[in-house]
């Protein structure tokens, strides 16, 4: 059964415009011009119990104004959204004791208090019994490495520790459903490793269904089977990553170290670079197969090593998107 | 557990917040205490050299004094978690907040707790006793209930400006000191008795912000004094609760401004 619904959301913010310079401001005191900006423009999906999905887009795409509608924050202009039964801007309160939320860029944390008391206080806060609490507790120290930690007040830990300590903080009530909003923005490489890893546990041990916000591809490789991509307030592409690469594009990547600068060229192969003697070539694998080409080459030149690949993820979605005539990184 | 257990947690972590740095505590309590002092001694100073304000000594403007400044040192104890409430918006705190399940109005004011106003507390305390034993007002349970009911409706009602002001930022993104007015200026203006002020300034601080019904007309039904503007001993001793409807009326426009923030987006 679907535990999150959404059909034909819409939300429109309008913009107040600023006029340039000493006048404008003057004018602006007055009546203000205000432009609409369509963040949602009628989106539709719906999200099974346990599934893991990456939801990604680029900044201004509607991506957090989903996440925000869909954590209760904010009213969309129409449509309909109901997560485990209930509609998160109706009952609020009551709706968001149910679900769990991190934001990467911000801490659920009190800067003074030991991660221990922080912890405590959101049990508090979140009307966890002591009982309950002390199993949720128990479980996720061990699992985050937080035991090191537990006694350290906030502003002392650094970025990773701390989003290991959000995401203990935002599951210390068990919720089915937890929203991670940018999680690995700004970790270093173990700290990411160390989240992706605890979310894909989560995930698949104790069902949890996580909905990703990312711009790292590699959190999206690692850990989703489905990938919703949003642009310009629409849904372009929902689906796995295999589904996403088959839609945009059926080429792979064939990369070759060769001996010599003699040119490589094969009609049914598209030069993509050449660094030193590393060429990378795009071909369609329906047209011309994959070890006829390799045999090709081979023949050819003096190959060293060769090996084939997918486009990766990052190209894939630009493509999408350049074919959407959605700006990217706008 | 319940709202309120839930605030006395918090207000403890808060209160263990700020006494981690003792000596800036000691120092800021001082401080108020200094100035608070200062300020009175101002009042004492110009009834000295002008005698009597037509018709109150200063014994009596020392029980208004009193009673506002208990009032408001309290007020501000408590609403310190409301000060960067324009700032929580805009750095987008404040959706942290509606992502929990209590009301934002809780965790807001048990965020902070601004302990170092027990100087302005205690100088007001002062001034009040100073008052009410120079008037030799005997305190039986009927005067002390009243005077806690004023007190407590002092309090509600500056609360409510402090609410009111945070409100103000869900309308707007400027930094509005209007409030600032209604608050300190409040407290300068209730310490004297509303009597001496002109007609228009007794009818806004009568009805619309209240200050008189939490200061004025209490205070002359616990001096025993017949009020030259012609309100009955009843209306004075039930004027308090017009603080509380000014702070429900206040946390009616906070979940007003609240709406309309999850409507429109920040």
């Amino acid at each position: 059964m679907a535990q999150i619904v959404v059909e034909e959301l819409r939300k429109t913010f309008h913009i107040a415009r600023r006029r340039p310079g000493f006048l404008g401001a003057l004018r602006g005191l007055g009546r203000r011009e205000h432009d609409p900006l369509h963040a949602l423009d009628g989106i539709s999906f719906e999200i099974g119990a346990g599934e893991l999905v990456g939801y990604i887009g680029p900044n201004g795409a509607g991506k957090s104004t989903t996440v925000k509608v869909l954590s209760g924050i904010l009213v969309p202009d129409s449509g309909r959204c109901e997560v485990l039964g209930l509609v998160p801007w109706k009952r609020r309160q009551e709706y968001v004791g149910r679900i769990g939320v991190v934001f990467g860029q911000r801490t659920q944390l009190w800067w003074d208090l030991p991660v221990v008391e922080s912890f405590e206080l959101l049990g508090d806060i979140y009307r966890v019994a002591p009982a309950e609490f002390r199993r949720a507790f128990d479980e996720l120290v061990p699992l985050l490495d937080l035991e090191p930690l537990l006694n350290t007040p906030v502003r002392q830990l650094s970025l990773g520790q701390r989003m290991r300590c959000d995401l203990a903080a935002a599951l210390l009530h068990a919720p089915p459903l937890l929203f991670l909003d940018e999680p690995t923005i700004g970790l270093d490489a173990p700290s990411k490793l160390a989240v992706r890893d605890f979310v894909k546990r989560l995930n698949r041990e104790r069902g949890t269904t996580v909905i990703l916000t990312t711009h790292d591809m590699d959190d999206i490789e690692s850990l989703c089977e489905r990938v919703m991509v949003i642009g310009q307030g629409r849904i372009l592409c929902d689906g796995s990553l295999g589904e996403l690469r088959a839609r945009v594009t059926g080429e792979r990547r064939l990369i070759i170290d060769v001996d010599g600068d003699a040119p490589l060229e094969d009609p049914d192969a598209r030069l993509i670079r050449r660094e030193g003697h590393r060429v990378t070539l795009a071909f369609d694998p329906d047209r011309v197969a994959t070890a006829d080409l390799i045999g090709r080459i081979a023949r050819s030149h003096e190959v060293r090593d060769l090996f084939v690949e997918n486009p990766p993820i990052e190209e894939v979605i630009s493509q999408l998107y350049r074919s959407h005539g959605t700006e990217v990184g706008a | 557990m319940n709202d309120l257990r839930l605030y006395l947690r918090m207000v403890g972590i808060a209160i263990r917040g700020s006494m981690q740095y003792r000596a800036s505590f000691l120092m800021m309590s001082l401080g108020q205490l200094g100035v608070t002092a200062i300020e009175f001694f101002g009042i004492w100073a110009l009834f000295d050299r002008f005698g009597r304000l037509p018709g109150w000594q200063l014994a009596e403007v020392a029980v208004f004094y009193g009673v506002v400044n208990v009032a408001f040192a309290f007020a501000d104890t408590l609403s310190r978690g409301f000060d960067l409430f324009g700032e929580d918006l805009k750095q987008g705190e404040f959706d942290r907040l509606l992502v929990r399940p209590r009301s934002p109005l809780l965790q807001l004011s048990g965020r902070r707790f601004a302990i170092h106003r027990v100087g302005r507390f205690a100088q007001g305390l002062a001034v009040l006793a100073f008052g009410l034993h120079a008037l030799d007002i005997t305190l039986g349970p009927a005067q002390i209930g009243l005077l806690l009911l004023t007190l407590a409706g002092g309090t509600a009602l500056f609360l409510g400006l402090v609410i009111l002001q945070a409100t103000l930022a869900f309308f707007s993104t400027e930094s509005l000191e209007v409030m600032n007015t209604m608050t300190y200026g409040g407290v300068q203006t209730a310490q004297y008795p509303l009597a001496i002020y002109r007609e228009s300034f007794r009818r806004f601080f009568t009805f619309v912000v209240p200050l008189a019904g939490v200061a004025y007309f209490p205070v002359l039904a616990l001096m025993g004094r017949s009020d030259p503007l012609g309100s009955t001993l009843w209306m004075q001793a039930l004027a308090p609760l017009s603080g509380f409807a000014f702070l429900a009326l206040a946390c009616g426009a906070f979940a007003l401004g609240t709406r309309r923030y999850t409507s429109a987006g920040s």
